[in-house]
């Protein structure tokens, strides 16, 4: 991938990446420090369409040990990832899926509440939503490879890999 | 920025700056994350200052092979038809029209509710009420053995007595459940318990004060296993709320704040007056009461001078108001003090087991439901215990929902106890002082929250777990199972029936909740202070 971007752009670029994955990253590792966090509460809390489903997960604590584990360390690695520039496109995808969850089990509708103190107002789009058009256009405009471990990896790894970085 | 045409392997210095040039931001938020961490692990460690158990609240278990018991019940009006729900009996109807509200709305969850309730191996064998409608009702709903809907299969019906008399007569009745309205509670269940039937008798226990004595001493004598229906007793949170007391872990507790809001016409007392009931279906004359108790009444309430309180209607008049909506009346009824107030006195009386207060003093008023009652809307009473330094403030309106919570007020913390329990520490604690500075126990909100079923007990409540615990989101279990306590309170009855226990709220408690009452309800007519002699046993004025 050749560089055309201007330097404002790569430095936006880079900067909205740190910034989101700096955000992914606090939130895993504070759950992860916390023994007893779980994300049962905020599933039983789910509204909209999909909340039935996500109510529905809580009542099996197997199931809930799994997610727990997958949602905190999917965080800390995306988190990780984007900060460093690792397989950031890659990053990037998880953490659309990731807010696309959170999106789903909390959707920002007209007359839902929730129980978690939600500053702001939103109709449909909410902050999750926000960061997740941001990592999209992390994803289409990637500079990871200009600023990111993923220039070393584009020239260690062997050309069948590069799919992945770019 | 310079462009890359090459992305051969050659690697400059430049790229590898390039690469790693976000790294130190890890360094950042790694310092982000210790802080957070290492406040985590401080959050977490109150041991040393706040000792409580993580065992949930414990349950007398029924034994698989307990004998079937043979009930009767007396008085089938809206609290009978709780109780008998509670047994598992509901009117065919009834399930009709939660059949009908599932298939409308899947998250209806009560039908399936109440045919989870776990089989309390009883049969209602017969069924007294002097209203013919309400026998007929508590008749269907006592057969339906089967808990089905107007389709389904019933099994024996009741035999319908038409005085409480004949049913306690009966052979093949070993026990009876009384919710019949306050005037009648004593008189019944001294009669049921001579002739060797154990009792199950909503609150409050007397409508006198002399029935009071006598209840308790024919309890006691002929030894039946009574239970009293305060079925808060099986709340969770009052047996935690208990340990905390016997932990001190409040203080000095120096005053409690109970209350009741309500604010609808039903929570007042305004009944619905049925269809069909008229003079040929209402048995008026046994619903006047019984003849020693209305003497007792009378004689306290001429010789008080509160002839103003009585009446105003003849007792002997027929009316449907006031056999619907009796608890208006002082002729039938024991106001906020023996409804309401009761429920509140018991709970405190579990959690510290203060007995019968030293004093009370009341004031109130109709101030609402200006409809022709006797009975206040308004009512505030004062209980003093000097010799624990304890005063308790019940405060009641039928016309605001404001609730003010059931709150204990310790010098180190105070405890606010519904089906869940919060402590807030007290800004001014000793006991907690260095946590307070440490940042580790807040004052702003509570520190600890108790929410029975979560077999983790979190000393530090996160954000979430208190917002769901202030909604009561989250339900009371024991063992895995959702349950009411009404149904925990008649199974425990039976099972000590069975076991030859005695049960939580037994004769002794009653008795300290009638007097309790009584004190409450003559400070309010009289207008003075009343004082218990507990040398004598007996209310006295000051």
């Amino acid at each position: 991938m050749e560089n055309n971007y201007s330097k404002s752009q790569l430095t936006f670029l880079v900067i909205l990446r740190i910034f989101i994955g700096w955000h992914f990253l606090y939130e895993g590792m504070v759950k992860l420090l916390n023994p007893n966090w779980s994300a049962s509460a905020y599933l039983m809390d789910s509204k909209g369409l999909f909340g039935q489903f996500f109510i529905n997960m809580t009542t099996n604590p197997g199931l809930m040990k799994v997610v727990d584990f997958l949602n905190e360390w999917a965080l800390v690695a995306i988190g990780l990832a984007l900060i460093l520039g690792c397989f950031a496109r890659l990053a990037s995808l998880g953490g659309i899926l990731l807010l696309l969850l959170y999106t789903f089990s909390h959707p920002a509708l007209i007359g839902v509440k929730y129980m978690m103190p939600m500053e702001g107002s939103y109709f449909l789009i909410d902050k999750n939503l926000v960061e997740l058009a941001g990592l999209a256009a992390l994803f289409v405009f990637p500079a990871s490879r200009i600023i990111g471990i993923d220039l070393l990896l584009y020239k260690v790894l062997p050309a069948s890999f590069r799919k992945f970085i770019l | 920025m310079e462009k890359e045409k090459d992305n051969t392997k050659k690697i400059a210095r430049r790229d590898v700056v390039k690469s790693l040039a976000t790294v130190p931001l890890l360094g950042a938020i790694a310092y982000g994350v210790i802080k957070t961490r290492k406040k985590a692990l401080l959050s977490r460690d109150i041991s040393d200052v706040f000792h409580i158990s993580s065992t949930d609240a414990a349950y007398l278990q029924p034994k698989p092979d307990g004998k079937q018991i043979r009930l009767g019940v007396i008085g089938y009006g809206i609290r009978g038809k709780q109780l008998m729900r509670a047994l598992g009996f509901a009117d065919p109807q009834y399930i009709d029209t939660l059949i009908e509200a599932k298939k409308n709305n899947p998250d209806d969850t009560r039908l399936d509710a109440f045919r989870e309730q776990d089989n309390l191996n009883v049969v209602v064998t017969g069924v007294c009420d002097i209203f013919d409608a309400y026998a007929d009702a508590a008749i269907r709903a006592c057969s339906n053995i089967n808990r089905e809907g107007t389709s389904g299969k019933m099994g024996t019906a009741p035999k319908r007595y038409r005085t409480f008399k004949e049913m306690i007569a009966a052979d093949d009745i070993d026990a009876v459940v009384i919710a019949a309205p306050d005037h009648w509670h004593g008189t019944m269940a001294m009669e049921a318990a001579k002739k060797g039937k154990h009792v199950y008798c909503e609150k409050p226990l007397t409508w006198t004060v002399p029935e009071t004595y006598l209840l308790h001493q024919t309890i006691k004598e002929t030894g039946v296993v009574f239970q009293l229906g305060h079925q808060g007793r099986q709340t969770a949170s009052y047996q935690k709320a208990a340990e905390i007391i016997n932990n001190n872990l409040l203080g000095q507790v120096n005053l409690i704040e109970v209350c009741t809001n309500r604010n609808s016409p039903n929570g007042a007392w305004v009944y619905d007056i049925i269809e069909g009931s008229n003079p040929q279906t209402i048995d008026w004359k046994q619903f006047e009461g019984d003849e020693a108790r209305i003497k007792e009444y009378n004689d306290y309430m001429k010789s008080a001078g509160l002839e103003r309180y009585m009446g105003p209607d003849e007792r002997s008049k027929f009316s449907l108001e006031r056999f619907f909506r009796w608890r208006c009346w002082w002729d039938y009824s024991t106001g906020l003090s023996g409804d309401l107030l009761t429920h509140e006195y018991d709970a405190v009386n579990q959690i510290m087991k203060i007995g019968i207060p030293h004093s009370a003093t009341s004031s109130g008023g109709v101030y609402f439901f200006k409809d022709g009652r006797t009975v206040p809307d308004v009512l505030q009473t004062t209980f003093e215990w000097p010799d624990r330094n304890l005063s308790m403030l019940y405060s009641a309106t039928l016309a605001s929902s404001r609730n003010r919570g059931k709150v204990f007020m310790g010098t180190d913390a105070s405890m606010e106890v519904s089906d869940i329990l919060k402590l807030v520490a007290d800004m001014d604690s000793e006991r907690y002082a260095k946590k307070i500075e440490q940042g580790i126990i807040p004052t702003d909100q509570p520190f600890f929250t108790y929410v029975p079923g979560q077999s983790k007990v979190d000393a530090v409540t996160s954000a979430t777990e208190l917002y769901f615990a202030q909604r009561g989101l989250l339900y009371t279990y024991v063992n895995g199972k959702r349950y009411d306590t009404t149904h925990l309170h008649m199974r425990e009855w039976l099972e000590c029936i069975r076991q030859g226990q005695t049960p939580s709220c037994n004769i002794d408690m009653a008795f300290q909740e009638a007097m309790t009452a009584h004190m409450g309800t003559r400070a309010y007519l009289e207008g003075r202070t009343m004082y218990w002699d507990s040398d004598k046993k007996e209310i006295v004025r000051g």
